[in-house]
C-alpha cells in the first residue's frame, strides 16, 4: 500500500462530490480553450499578417474605392518591390449564410504578394491565362465538393448580376494561421463587366497592397505614399498590413477583452470550487490527520496526501476536459455561421494553458487545508467534531 | 526490573484566551518495563494528558519524560514523530481506523515509515492480524467490522512495529461486554505473554482489574 494508493482511495471517497468537482474542472477547461479559441480565431489575420506587406486605401474609409491609376505611381516609390490590388466582391454562393471571402485580385501579382497560398505553376499558369477562371482556398474546395474545371455561379450584390467562373486552381494554406476559406478572380474580369454595365465604377481599386523590401521602413514608405495623393479627389491612408487588420477587430476589441478576462475569472471560480472542496475534505479528515501524525507521519506526508488528492482531481478534471474540447469546439464551429472565423483552430499553447492552470489550481487549491493540517495539534486533532 | 519510563515534576497546562489552566501539577512517576499500568480519575483530572505526554503527542509545560533514557520532552517535532513510529503504539476509544483503508492497509500504515521490504510488512501484518485472531478479515474495511473487531485491528497496528510500549486511551469505552472481554484479555496477553509495557487510561474498574498496577489522578495530581 503506497501512499498514492491512499490519495487514490480519499479521492473517491465522496463520490459525488468529486465527480462533481471534475466536471467543474472539465466544463472550467472547455470553456476556457473555447474562449480562448474564439479570441485566437478573432485575431488570426492580424497574426497571419506579414511584416513586408502594407495595405493602402481610401483614406475616408475602407468601402471608398481608390484609382487603378495609382498603381504605378505606388510602384514609382523607392522601396517597393511590388504593387497588387484587390476587391471586396462579396456576393451569394448557393446561401447566402455560407460566407467566405470573395476576392477580385490582380491575378498577375497576387500570388507573389501572398506567397502563403501556394499554387502549383501550372495551376498560377492557367488561372492568369483565363480571364474567368478563379483559384479557392482547399476548404472550400473540400466544403463545397469543388475540382478543378467545375463553375462556380455567384449572384452579384455589390456588383449585380449572375457571375461564373471556373475553378482553375485550389490553393493550399503554408500553414494553419492562414485562411484556406478564399475565393479569387481576375480583376480584370470585374472591369470589364463594370465598363460595360457601370462605366462610372469602372477603373476602381479596393485597395493596394505594397510589397516593401525592408520592413523597418514601412513608416517613411507609408507615408511616401499618402503624400503622393494628398489633395487628390482619393486620398489614401498607408499602413501596415497588422494595422490594416487590426482595425477591423478594433472594433470588437471590448467583446474580446470580455472573452479574455472571462476566460481567466472561469479558472479563478473552478479554484474555488476546488479549494472549497478540497477545505472540506480536509475538515472531514482532521482526526484521520491526528492519527497519521500520531503514528509517526510527518507534515511532509500530510501535504503529500492533500496535495496529492487535489492534484489529482484537478489532473483528471483537466484529462476529461481535454478529450471532450475537441469535440465539442467542433460543434460549436458547426453551429456558428459558416466561414465566420475562416481560421479556427484549437492552438496547443491554449490547451496546455488550460491544463497548466487547471494542475497548478490544484496545487493552490490545496494550500489552505494544508496548512491548517499542520497547525492543527495532535491533541486538537482528536478533540475536533467536525 | 528496570525502570522503563520516568516522570520528573512534570506539569502540563493550556491556556484558554488570557486564562491559564493547570491540568497537571508536578507529577513523578515511575513505571517499570513490562508493568500494565492503569491510570484511573474522574473526568478533567489529566489522566488522557498524563498518558498524552508519556505518548510524545503532547509536551509538557514543565518537567522530564524519560523513556528508555531518551527524555523525550526535550526532542523537536520531526524527532519527536520519528521517536512515535519507532517506540509507541497506540490504542483509542473511537479505534481511529482510516476508513477507506483495509484492515491489512490499516495495519501496514506504521510500517510504511520503515524500510521494510512488501513481503516483511505483508509477514509483519498477517501475526499482527493473527495474533488478534483476525487473520480472516484482513481485506475487510471497518464498516465490514463490529466494534470489537474494530478495536482489535487498532491493537494491531498498535504492536506490529513492536513497540517499547503501548498506550491505550479508554480501549473499552465504545465496547459491549463481551467485545471489551476480548479486548482485555489480548491487552493482558500482550503485557503477559509478549511483556508489552502498557499504560491505559479507563473509567471502568473491571477493565482496570487487568493491569498490574491502578494510579489514581484527581486535579491534577497523583492520589
Amino acid at each position: 500500500m503506497k501512499v498514492l494508493k491512499l490519495v487514490f482511495k480519499n479521492s473517491l471517497r465522496h463520490k459525488l462530490r468529486t465527480t462533481l468537482t471534475i466536471i467543474g474542472i472539465a466544463v472550467a477547461v472547455v470553456a476556457f480553450v473555447l474562449l480562448q479559441t474564439v479570441v485566437t480565431a478573432w485575431n488570426a489575420g492580424v497574426e497571419a499578417s506579414a511584416a513586408d506587406r502594407l495595405i493602402s486605401r481610401q483614406a475616408v474609409s475602407f468601402i471608398f474605392p481608390l484609382p487603378y491609376a495609382y498603381k504605378d505611381k505606388i510602384e514609382s516609390i523607392p522601396g517597393v518591390k511590388l504593387v497588387s490590388f484587390a476587391n471586396w466582391f462579396q456576393g451569394v454562393y448557393i446561401d447566402k449564410n455560407q460566407f467566405f471571402a470573395r476576392l477580385a485580385v490582380d491575378a498577375e501579382t497576387y500570388f507573389d504578394v501572398y506567397p502563403e497560398f501556394l499554387l502549383t505553376k501550372e495551376e498560377l499558369k492557367t488561372f492568369k491565362a483565363e480571364r474567368n477562371s478563379c483559384v479557392i482556398g482547399k476548404d472550400i474546395a473540400k466544403k463545397y465538393n469543388l475540382k478543378l474545371g467545375d463553375v462556380m455561379t455567384i449572384e452579384g450584390d455589390i456588383y449585380p448580376g449572375s457571375w461564373e467562373f471556373v475553378v482553375r486552381g485550389i490553393y493550399q494554406p503554408r500553414d494553419k494561421t492562414v485562411d484556406a476559406t478564399q475565393m479569387l478572380f481576375h480583376w480584370t474580369y470585374l472591369d470589364e463587366k463594370m465598363r460595360e454595365d457601370f462605366p462610372i465604377r469602372a477603373g476602381d481599386v479596393g485597395w493596394y497592397i505594397l510589397k516593401i523590401s525592408d520592413p523597418n521602413n514601412s513608416a517613411q514608405i507609408s507615408e511616401q505614399t499618402d503624400n503622393l495623393f494628398k489633395n487628390s479627389r482619393a486620398e489614401t491612408k498607408t499602413e501596415t498590413e497588422r494595422a490594416f487588420q487590426q482595425s477591423f477587430v478594433q472594433s470588437t476589441s471590448a467583446i474580446i477583452t470580455s472573452m479574455n478576462v472571462l476566460s481567466f475569472v472561469i479558472i479563478g471560480i473552478i479554484m474555488l470550487v476546488l479549494g472549497n472542496t478540497m477545505i472540506m475534505s480536509a475538515r472531514e479528515r482532521t482526526r484521520e490527520y491526528a492519527v497519521f501524525k500520531t503514528l509517526g507521519f510527518s507534515g511532509k506526508h500530510l501535504v503529500g496526501l492533500i496535495m496529492g488528492e487535489s492534484f489529482l482531481i484537478s489532473a483528471f478534471g483537466s484529462l476529461i476536459g481535454v478529450v471532450i474540447t475537441y469535440p465539442l469546439v467542433q460543434s460549436f464551429q458547426d453551429f456558428i455561421p459558416k466561414g465566420f472565423f475562416p481560421v479556427f483552430e484549437i492552438a496547443t499553447i491554449t490547451v496546455l494553458l488550460a491544463v497548466l492552470a487547471a494542475l497548478s489550481i490544484g496545487i493552490f487549491a490545496s494550500i489552505f487545508p494544508i496548512q491548517k493540517a499542520l497547525r492543527t495539534t495532535i491533541v486538537e486533532g482528536f478533540r475536533f467534531v467536525g | 526490573m528496570a525502570v522503563l519510563i520516568s516522570i520528573q515534576n512534570v506539569s502540563k497546562s493550556y491556556s484558554r484566551d488570557s486564562l491559564k489552566i493547570p491540568v497537571l501539577n508536578n507529577i513523578n512517576l515511575d513505571v517499570q518495563e513490562g508493568e500494565f499500568l492503569s491510570l484511573m480519575g474522574p473526568s478533567g483530572s489529566g489522566k488522557t494528558t498524563l498518558l498524552n505526554l508519556i505518548a510524545g503527542i503532547d509536551k509538557p509545560s514543565g518537567g522530564n519524560i524519560l523513556i528508555a533514557n531518551v527524555d523525550i520532552s526535550k526532542l523537536g517535532e520531526s524527532a519527536l514523530a520519528n521517536w512515535r513510529a519507532n517506540n509507541v503504539g497506540f490504542i483509542f476509544q473511537f479505534y481511529n481506523l482510516i476508513p477507506v483503508l483495509t484492515a491489512f492497509e490499516n495495519v501496514e500504515l506504521p510500517l510504511l515509515l520503515t524500510k521494510l521490504s512488501k513481503s516483511e510488512r505483508k509477514k509483519q501484518v498477517e501475526t499482527a492480524l493473527t495474533l488478534v485472531e483476525l487473520q480472516d478479515r484482513m481485506s475487510h474495511y471497518p464498516k465490514q467490522l463490529s466494534g470489537g473487531q474494530e478495536q482489535r485491528v487498532a491493537i494491531a497496528r498498535a504492536i506490529v512495529t513492536d513497540p517499547l510500549i503501548l498506550v491505550a486511551d479508554e480501549p473499552t469505552g465504545d465496547l459491549d461486554r463481551n467485545s471489551a472481554e476480548e479486548v482485555l484479555t489480548l491487552m493482558d496477553r500482550l503485557n503477559k505473554e509478549f511483556k508489552k509495557t502498557i499504560i491505559m487510561v479507563t473509567h471502568d474498574p473491571h477493565a482496570a482489574e487487568k493491569a498490574t498496577h491502578k494510579l489514581h489522578l484527581d486535579k491534577g495530581d497523583l492520589v
